[in-house]
């Protein structure tokens, strides 16, 4: 970032004739008023009608109803369900966005492009593809299927199943924050902290992690959104069992299809509350790297 | 701590960054890796520091092999280029570093935190985090992080290339009275030949992963043993000349030669500050242009049938009298040194 800053602004030269000067200058105000308004369009049409148009439904019912019909078992099994994903998403790509960052930039192995692009792999391909090779590896007649029978651990149908997909779609947020981090931060000051005698236990948590910790937390926070969100792995590998593999977007798909539309918003409602929290933790975050950032590289301060 | 380094060997890929280095350093001596950038410098200092690991050779710290020792595990201070200081730690906690990773009670580490910001002029900025200060208090709070776990050798990678020439010139003062009132043995790297010479006890000049020469200042500006050094320490002419029995001819000039071989065909080196010009018509050379620079006067000439000569004299002196553009002049060279003709390895920096 500072490095930016080190380069001399440009100057026009001498021998350069400036453009024609009217060309240069601020758009004229229809040209404002056009480019905004195609822009707030269409962010209001994509992202703020179908959640206005929600949120409206609801209110007619009244938020009330829709939510009581989430009293019942096996709404509040796909709740628990969804709550539990959250957690385990977020201890496990906590863990392994930390290392698997460290790995991936700091240490040199064969391969080591290959993982890195591999990581991506996740974000662009379509979650119910993964779910059915997924199951095409551990379901009924999958390659590894005799092995997950005689160890008498069942993946396909289970909650486990639904873990799986889960940590799949997740898997590149972490990483990939801590890995941009990395790689930018260098590995100057863990080599300061070992030539003073740091042992590489002591360098990760006093040196590397602290420098790491906002952009793991952010990584995880996103992990987090997108695995109360995802739907196509879930459904697939877990089967979308009422009552015992049922996710919370799962449960919607299936309420709309039983033309069970109120317990349909409930569901969509307290997601949508769930969601907002992690985007509000998450905007709390970034307000906080601009400032550590401020802090490693802005300028002086004269404050003791 | 004295340090021998044996027949060092490191490579990168295809490059070659050290060939076959080996060297001693006294105990409590001040030593300048001096070399031009991308000579393999900073790869010897961090093999010394255990940061690399060399492909072959050797590493003795006071006579016991320290070759595969760790880098936690040398006792040894590194400062690094862009001072590498802890972020997210305030100044206090980054000096006390290396005594808190070895347990040292919070009563002596506090005391010796203070005592050290001290030593380095920056007493009561403990409480500040690193981007509150300037470059160069970073620089010594960079010294005192190092300092602080009391090393047997400090390491300095390149200590102010990363501050402006100012500071710069009080930070190199204040380094070598800090190594003579520490008396910790130091070996820092630099590329930049004032500061080498002007701060250190010995020089080791690195050109090309090799060794060319180690000595005193003194030694190595008075007898450059490669035509390389000749070049690197100096503002120097160099000419390809033909020796005869001692006597270098270079175009119109001749001149007794001090080293080297005494017939044939030679590279003859001649420092800009070891030449005198006298105006004389016909002489054997013009004055092209005369350029004052502060309180040196460069003078460029051509000398018959050899090309250009660059000399330096003092601002106002006698031997500048009568010397100004077109002028024909007499040249002496009072000190020149010749070196077997090589090519391609002594390349000019």
């Amino acid at each position: 970032m500072h490095k930016l800053e080190a380069l001399p602004a440009l100057r026009p030269s001498a021998s350069v004739r400036p453009l024609k000067d009217d060309k240069l200058r601020a758009p004229s105000p229809l040209t404002r008023i056009v480019l905004s308004g195609l822009v707030l369009g269409y962010l209001g049409l994509v992202l703020l009608g179908p959640l206005s148009a929600l949120l409206v439904e609801i209110a007619e019912i009244g938020f009330g109803v829709a939510l009581s019909k989430l009293v019942d078992t096996t709404a509040l099994l796909a709740l628990k369900n969804s709550i539990l994903l959250l957690l385990i998403t977020m201890v496990v790509n906590g863990v392994v966005g930390a290392l698997g960052g460290i790995v991936l930039v700091r240490h040199r192995f064969p391969g080591r492009a290959l993982v890195s692009a591999l990581c991506d792999l996740p974000l662009a391909v379509s979650p119910v593809m993964i779910g059915l090779s997924f199951l095409l590896l551990i379901g009924k007649g999958g390659v590894l299927s005799p092995l997950l029978e005689a160890i008498n651990i069942k993946l396909v149908f289970t909650f486990w199943g639904l873990v799986l997909g889960t940590l799949f779609v997740t898997l590149p947020y972490s990483i990939r924050e801590v890995s941009y981090v990395l790689e930018e931060l260098g590995t100057d000051e863990e080599e300061a902290a070992t030539t003073l005698g740091a042992s590489p236990w002591q360098t990760f948590w006093k040196v590397t992690l602290p420098n790491i910790r906002i952009a793991l937390g952010y990584g995880v926070l996103m992990a987090m959104a997108r695995s109360l969100g995802e739907f196509g792995a879930v459904l697939v590998l877990g089967g979308s069992i009422s009552g015992q593999t049922q996710t919370a977007t799962t449960f919607i798909h299936d309420s709309i299809e039983e033309r069970n539309l109120d317990a349909a918003y409930g569901m969509s409602l307290l997601l949508a509350v769930f969601s907002s929290g992690l985007l509000f933790i998450l905007e709390r975050l970034k307000k906080r790297q601009a400032k550590t950032q401020k802090r490693a590289h802005g300028p002086s301060k004269q404050t003791a | 701590m004295s340090i021998r380094v044996e027949h060092l060997r490191k490579r990168f890929g295809s490059f070659q960054a050290v060939d076959d280095v080996s060297f001693e350093v006294e105990s409590g001596s001040l030593v300048a890796l001096l070399g031009p950038s991308g000579s393999g410098k900073s790869t010897i200092l961090r093999i010394l520091a255990g940061l690399e690991s060399p492909d072959s050779g050797s590493v003795w710290f006071d006579g016991e092999e320290a070759t595969h020792v760790h880098a936690r595990s040398r006792a040894i201070g590194f400062v690094f280029q862009h001072y590498a200081l802890f972020r997210h730690l305030t100044v206090a906690e980054n000096v006390g570093f290396g005594l808190l990773v070895r347990n040292v009670d919070p009563k002596t580490r506090a005391e010796r935190t203070e005592q050290l910001l001290e030593l380095v002029g920056l007493g009561g900025l403990g409480g500040r985090y690193p981007s509150q200060l300037s470059g160069g208090q970073r620089q010594r709070v960079a010294l005192a992080r190092a300092l602080a776990p009391e090393p047997r050798l400090l390491l300095l990678d390149e200590p102010f290339g990363a501050v402006d020439a100012k500071v710069r010139e009080e930070l190199r003062q204040w380094l070598r009275r800090l190594h003579d009132e520490v008396g910790v043995t130091s070996i820092f790297v630099t590329h930049d030949q004032d500061e080498a010479f002007s701060v250190s006890d010995r020089v080791l000049i690195i050109n090309h992963g090799k060794l060319e020469q180690s000595g005193t200042p003194a030694e190595i500006l008075d007898e450059p043993r490669t035509e390389f050094v000749a070049r690197f320490v100096g503002d120097v002419n160099v000419f390809t000349a033909q020796m005869d029995k001692g006597i270098a001819k270079v175009g119109a000039l001749q001149t007794p030669a001090q080293s080297g071989p005494s017939d044939g065909q030679v590279q003859l080196v001649v420092r800009s500050y070891d030449l005198k010009f006298f105006r004389e018509d016909p002489g054997v050379a013009t004055v092209e242009r005369v350029v004052p620079l502060g309180d040196r006067v460069r003078v460029h000439a051509t000398l018959d049938g050899a090309g250009s000569l660059v000399a330096q004299f003092p601002r106002r002196s006698s031997l500048l009298r009568g010397i100004e553009a077109g002028a024909r002049i007499q040249v002496e060279v009072t000190y020149a040194r010749t070196y077997p003709l090589e090519s391609g390895r002594n390349s000019a920096p």
